[in-house]
């Protein structure tokens, strides 16, 4: 378990590094992702035994992002004038990207064939 | 310590009374199986109701929350896990799945940056809702490095991924796709773990495909995000 909390941190803290190093254009935390993921393809990290602390983490993320959320009690009346370019830009893009990823992806599939 | 509010701002009370009423929202979401009630959202909302009875600043809440939203960070990098489990059986088809994600990132991110701001919505507000359909940890990320407000993002994206996982489904048999790894990764890249939950139940190689796309979507949108904002603003 140690070895695996080391990993993350590890790749968390290289990741970090690299976005400051380009002026945080991509965050830290993403950087760390693509090259802890790397580094599993490589075989340079043991991916059995980061398993544990992997999962246990990525399985309760939604409970990481509660105090992010319960900010909102500062910003609500700020962000309730704006609730109808909110409600409506939201809703469109996202069947847009829903949309868009099927066609193109079942589209390159059949050109394939 | 002579008042309750002050204890709030200590760790171990907070700690236990944010995984309690969070362990307390997803049994009750376990048991009425209504996606509205997503934990998350029941929480939050709990949560505020809680603070703003007992009059308990904002302020005193994070001192006392600060080691789950460091944890944030964190399971960010531990998604690259989750990334290499399920890239090692779909190689085959990981170009025309990159292509399909970029082209669903790239639209999502200037169509709702458009459709906001001609409605009307600030710089703060577009920069909040560019990363929406991202998972929350690196959703936040995005919002925050772009001036956006990152509470705002961490409720919209779970909206988004409620949405998208209830039209989902109905919408791809609307448009009558066939391909399960073109239903898994809409599924995950229009609305990230909640899409993912609704492409399990549609089968397991939608799926595996949905988890992947979290984390391309993600990727792809961190990218993305800066370089649209260049090409835009120049």
């Amino acid at each position: 378990m140690l070895y695996g909390f080391f990993i993350i941190f590890l790749f968390y803290a290289i990741g970090n590094f690299c976005s400051w190093l380009i002026q945080g254009i991509v965050p830290g935390n993403v950087i760390g992702m693509v090259l802890l993921f790397i580094a599993l393809q490589l075989k340079w990290v043991d991916a059995l035994k980061l398993r544990t602390v992997a999962v246990g983490i990525t399985t309760h993320m939604s409970l990481f992002f509660v105090p992010v959320g319960v900010g909102l009690m500062i910003s609500m009346q700020y962000i309730g004038q704006y609730w109808a370019p909110i409600v409506v830009s939201v809703i469109i893009s996202t069947i847009l990207v829903l949309i868009s990823t099927a066609y193109v992806q079942q589209k390159m599939e059949s050109w394939n064939e | 310590m002579e008042r309750i509010e002050s204890w709030f701002a200590t760790q171990p009370f907070t700690l236990a009374f944010v995984i309690g009423t969070y362990l307390a929202a997803v049994w009750l979401y376990r048991k009425t199986r209504l996606a509205v009630l997503h934990p998350v959202l029941t929480t939050i909302a709990v949560i505020i109701a809680v603070l703003s009875l007992l009059n308990v600043p904002y302020d005193d809440f994070k001192q006392g929350s600060a080691l789950i939203d460091f944890m944030l960070g964190p399971s960010v990098v531990a998604l690259g896990y989750a990334l290499h489990e399920q890239v090692s059986h779909i190689r085959k088809h990981l170009w025309s799945m990159i292509t399909a994600i970029v082209t669903g990132s790239a639209l999502g991110i200037i169509s709702v940056g458009l459709i906001a701001r001609w409605m009307g919505a600030n710089e703060a507000i577009v920069a909040s809702l560019e990363p929406k359909s991202v998972t929350n940890p690196i959703a936040i990320s995005i919002a925050e490095r772009f001036g956006g407000i990152p509470p705002l993002t961490a409720v919209i994206v779970v909206m988004v991924g409620v949405f998208g996982g209830i039209v989902g489904p109905f919408i791809l048999q609307k448009m009558g796709i066939e391909s399960k790894i073109a239903k898994g990764l809409a599924m995950g890249s229009a609305a990230h773990g909640l899409g993912t939950a609704r492409a399990i139940e549609m089968g397991a190689i939608e799926g595996a495909i949905s988890g992947l796309a979290i984390g391309l979507m993600g990727l792809a949108t961190a990218l993305l995000v800066p370089l649209i904002r260049l090409l835009f603003n120049a």
